[in-house]
């Protein structure tokens, strides 16, 4: 099983890890980025699905996507 | 209720205080269990919090601390017997478990049955022995040496540096970073708990605990891994949560292959950034969270009930992630006169 597959996450936002028992609170945005990864969308795929979702320009997306995976990398929750 | 036989269990660790004994959740996961059992606690101070929780021991004696000598443990023991029926006892103190693995034949010549390792599977893997038993199982440990006098902190082997854990023989651990801290700690450590006194070098890293049951002959009959997510200054665990960590639970299994301990215990380890593990203390019983793992689908207590019994358990693997744990404290309001009755009688 991936990482990413391995979370629990809620809708509300809030994810546990299992393998470590840490736990982290994610807005609207990143659950949308967890969601499409899980579906293995590409990362213009899903600056594209943003820009649609919110009204944000594509550099903003862009931006908001890298982030939030070196946050994901970061602590190991995205292989 | 079942209508399988009763099962007279005597249990010890009633000390549910703020360094709690493992007694208050070793018989809860009893009470939560298929077992009809019947519960004697035995405690070793008159105000032990179990001796006096509503429901939860059908009766409480006094015993004499095992430094009293085994004489006086075994008589007092047999004389519970005697009026109680005894089937089995779960020790819960590292302090009193040399007495009741030793005298394990007597005590099943009296129908007292118990799960505990061998005695040298509990000698072993003391704290002054953990490079030797990691060296032998082929397990990763901190640098650590047992000392024996105070003078020894000021001319440690290398690579030991600052900052490193001060160790007691049976409890406590504090982290120093000077050698005037190390000499404190020393004298605090020993004088409480005896010698040798053991430093261990620090490792960075999250501190993941396991709690193990060994069937004896190398199969884990059980096993659930938990991460602290509160830690009093005392270092126990105040919070904690069941998590689905892989290596953690190979290691574990590989550790009850090697040895085949037997009976439960629990290991704590530090994982590092990186992925390693190290094993920094193996205690030989059921830890006080053991609460935590009935919840999350192992009844512990009642597995070690059951193989004390002679019975045969099915291992189990599945266990829920994700379960918490939070200790609190409750005022119980009590009777003189039940102080009274354990004060005089050592009994209630």
């Amino acid at each position: 099983m991936s990482k990413l597959n391995s979370l629990a996450i809620s809708e509300n936002g809030f994810i546990f890890k299992p393998s470590t028992g840490e736990s982290f609170t994610t807005n609207e945005i990143g659950l949308l980025i967890i969601s499409f990864l899980k579906q293995g969308k590409t990362a213009d795929e899903i600056i594209n699905e943003i820009t649609k979702e919110f009204d944000v320009d594509a550099i903003s997306a862009g931006r908001d996507l890298y982030e939030y995976l070196d946050f994901l990398k970061r602590e190991k929750m995205l292989d | 209720m079942s209508n399988q036989k009763t099962i007279t269990v005597a249990v010890t660790g009633l000390n549910n205080i703020d360094s709690p004994g493992p007694g208050v959740s070793v018989i809860r996961g009893i009470k939560d269990s298929g077992l009809n059992a019947r519960i004697i606690g035995l405690a070793y101070e008159n105000l032990e919090p179990g001796i006096y929780m509503p429901g939860l021991v059908d009766k409480t004696y006094l015993i004499p601390f095992p430094s009293t000598g085994s004489e006086a443990f075994i008589d007092r023991l047999a004389y519970i017997n005697e009026k109680e029926g005894l089937d089995i006892i779960i020790p819960n103190f590292d302090s009193e478990l040399y007495l009741f693995i030793k005298y394990s034949d007597q005590l099943l010549n009296m129908g007292i049955h118990t799960f505990l390792p061998t005695l040298k599977q509990f000698e072993e893997r003391h704290k002054d022995n953990l490079p030797e038993y990691g060296e032998k199982y082929g397990i990763k440990m901190p640098v650590s040496k047992a000392i024996q006098n105070s003078k020894e902190l000021s001319n440690l082997p290398k690579p030991l540096s600052y900052p490193y854990y001060i160790k007691g023989k049976f409890y406590e651990a504090f982290k120093v970073n000077n050698n005037n801290q190390a000499v404190s700690y020393f004298n605090r450590l020993s004088a409480k708990w005896g010698l040798p006194v053991v430093v261990q070098q620090a490792i960075n890293g999250t501190e993941v605990n396991v709690i193990v049951l060994g069937d004896g002959e190398g199969n884990t009959v059980s096993a659930v891994a938990m991460r602290k997510q509160y830690i009093t200054d005392k270092g126990k665990a105040w919070g904690g949560i069941t998590i689905n960590d892989e290596r953690l639970l190979e290691i574990t299994h590989d550790i009850i292959k090697k040895t085949k301990w037997r009976g439960a215990m629990e290991l704590e380890m530090i994982k590092t950034d990186e992925g390693e593990y190290y094993l920094i203390e193996i205690n030989p019983r059921i830890p006080a969270w053991v609460y935590l793992a009935v919840g999350a689908g192992q009844n512990i207590p009642e597995m070690v009930c059951r193989l004390a019994m002679g019975e045969k358990v099915i291992p189990v693997t599945e266990y829920e992630y994700g379960k918490m744990f939070i200790r609190y404290s409750w005022d119980l309001i009590g009777d003189i006169s039940d102080f009274e009755k354990i004060i005089i009688f050592g009994e209630l």
